[in-house]
């Protein structure tokens, strides 16, 4: 079997008397899309949240490409190859939009300490933002300020902005939310055309989206995962019929 | 770039500022009112760095006036007045101040920055008006302004004009590329999603805390300046109303914008020239009109100039 590229073990987050997270273990093999549903208030915002280092865990650990990174910030994560896109779409409204890819690609080129020099002509930050802004499908929407997108283009930005940070892992937290159909199928095309070039850890209540996408899926209740396997077996396991797709399902 | 209003209107003024000896045949009452503005647009331009372009809030930035001055002022008292020596500690100071206050204040965020920012800057106001040695609420004279070794006589009022309107074009400069650099662009960023920028793999702590004391280096070089110019300091002029009139000046002008603390600086204090002839009590006319720059302007002068968008800068 091959060395999972995401390993969490035992995690557990509390909020007061609320567990959020439950002893919850997971592990991501290189290059799959591995999706993560469950009810509302399952934890799966707090969980990627945890993955992405914004919020630490109580206890537990989480191993990325064999190393503990259980302890490192969202920076040291991101640096290592662990890029995230937010539920609430986060972009530079004020900045052009090939800024905002652009800042991206920045980021994982050595340090930002250069006062003199116009970055927004250099062409080792441009040329991979614009390439990828072509990638997602905003080529032509490169000069416009980002805060004037439509939300499906913001969504297809925020996108583009992880993956300029070229990860091993993406974490996807409801990419598709507050979309259209239209929409929607674009960005499901988009992930589509990503699978095998990098693992994808998806949240998404878009279940046509879930099983179109996902090589594997687990299922959050409660802050446990309860079941993890091939989108056939979780559509035929009894448990997840009862908890999650409701008593009668 | 194309010629339009903006540039014709900012092209204009540098052309004013650098001709006014001239045009003024030596008036030293006007020259000294334009390089006090020019001083203060200095201050206001490091403070539009961290304030109009990083969102933070600072309410303490006339401290590092403060620090500069009383650099000129106390290695004056102590009869060393090399320049060579003066300034370079001037600015080592206002930086390590800087380095200080932002270590500590740069942990909160909001409200809590303001208030804090300001009570370091009230801890130093304080300070100065407890050293008795030097002039405690009283101040220091500065009988005699820094020495450059015989290369510039700051003594000359026109000398002094030509070395604050040299300082402020570097400082405009400076800046212009600065915003526009890889570090500039980080901290603009962090302005719009702090979290954002941590998730993409900055770490923004330490990129916030240099333009911090940055900020604070230049502002320090401002109060060199100012203590030069005036041949005065006292702890008045770290009093956090001072701090409050230099977010004035950056709001007047245009927050985040290169020129717009220029045109805030110069308004400023020809209001406060003009309006004080008129009457002593020309904060009454001085406060409602501010409220209504910020209702109604809210991009300052330079965003009537026609400064279109926030990317702009």
């Amino acid at each position: 079997m091959t060395e999972p590229l995401l390993q969490v073990d035992s995690l557990i987050k509390r909020f007061g008397g609320l567990v959020a997270t439950d002893q919850l273990s997971l592990d991501i093999l290189p290059g799959e899309v591995h999706a993560v549903i469950g009810p509302n208030g399952a934890g799966k915002t707090t969980f990627i949240a945890q993955l992405a280092g914004e919020l630490r865990p109580d206890a537990g650990t989480i191993h990325f490409k064999g190393r503990n990174i259980t302890r490192l910030d969202p920076a040291q994560r991101s640096q290592r190859g662990l890029a995230r896109s937010f539920q609430i779409t986060s972009i530079f409204s004020g900045l052009t939009v090939e800024d905002n890819v652009a800042l991206a690609v920045q980021a994982h080129a050595g340090h930002s300490f250069r006062f003199w020099r116009d970055a927004r002509v250099d062409p080792s930050l441009r040329e991979p933002a614009a390439a990828t802004l072509q990638r997602v499908g905003l080529g032509n929407r490169r000069d416009g300020l980002a805060g004037n997108l439509a939300h499906g283009e913001q969504r297809q930005l925020e996108l583009a902005m992880a993956l300029a940070t070229e990860p091993s892992l993406l974490l996807l937290d409801e990419p598709a939310a507050g979309m259209g159909a239209d929409e929607t199928e674009r960005m499901v095309g988009l992930l589509q055309a990503l699978k095998g070039t990098v693992a994808i850890l998806l949240v998404e209540h878009d279940m046509n989206a879930v099983f179109a996408l996902a090589d594997r899926i687990s299922v959050l209740v409660n802050g446990s995962c309860i079941a993890t396997g091939t989108p056939e077996a979780i559509r035929n396991d009894d448990d997840v019929r009862r908890a999650y797709l409701g008593e009668d399902a | 770039m194309v010629l339009n209003r903006r540039i014709i209107v900012t092209v204009l003024v540098l052309i004013a500022l650098a001709l006014l000896p001239v045009l003024l045949g030596g008036a030293p009452f006007y020259i000294g009112v334009v390089a006090r503005a020019m001083i203060l647009a200095i201050a206001a331009i490091s403070l539009n760095l961290i304030l109009g372009y990083g969102n933070m809030f600072s309410f303490g930035h006339a401290v590092y006036i403060g620090i500069g001055a009383y650099t000129v002022g106390i290695f004056a008292h102590y009869d060393i007045f090399n320049g060579f020596i003066q300034w370079p500690v001037g600015l080592a100071v206002s930086a390590l101040i800087a380095l200080l206050f932002g270590a500590i204040s740069l942990r909160t965020k909001g409200v809590y920055f303001i208030m804090i920012t300001m009570a370091l800057a009230q801890m130093m106001y304080f300070l100065g008006l407890s050293l008795d040695k030097y002039g405690a609420d009283d101040g220091l004279v500065i009988y005699t302004r820094s020495e450059f070794a015989g290369l510039i006589d700051l003594e000359d009022h026109v000398t002094l004009y030509y070395v604050v309107f040299g300082f402020l074009l570097l400082t405009v400069l400076g800046m212009a590329r600065l915003i526009n650099s890889r570090f500039g662009l980080v901290i603009r960023a962090t302005k719009f999603n702090e979290a954002r920028m941590r998730a993409l793999g900055f770490p923004v702590g330490r990129y916030k805390l240099t333009a911090f004391v940055l900020a604070g280096t230049i502002c320090g070089l401002a109060g060199l300046l100012l203590g030069n110019f005036t041949n005065f300091v006292n702890p008045d002029m770290m009093h956090w109303t001072r701090s409050g009139e230099l977010i004035f000046m950056v709001v007047l002008g245009g927050m985040g914008s290169v020129f717009g603390p220029i045109f805030g600086a110069i308004t400023f204090l020809l209001l406060e020239e003009f309006l004080s002839d008129l009457t002593e009590h020309w904060q009454i006319v001085f406060g409602p009109f501010l409220i209504l720059v910020v209702l109604f302007a809210r991009g300052g002068i330079d965003g009537l100039l026609g400064r279109k968008d926030r990317s702009d800068d």
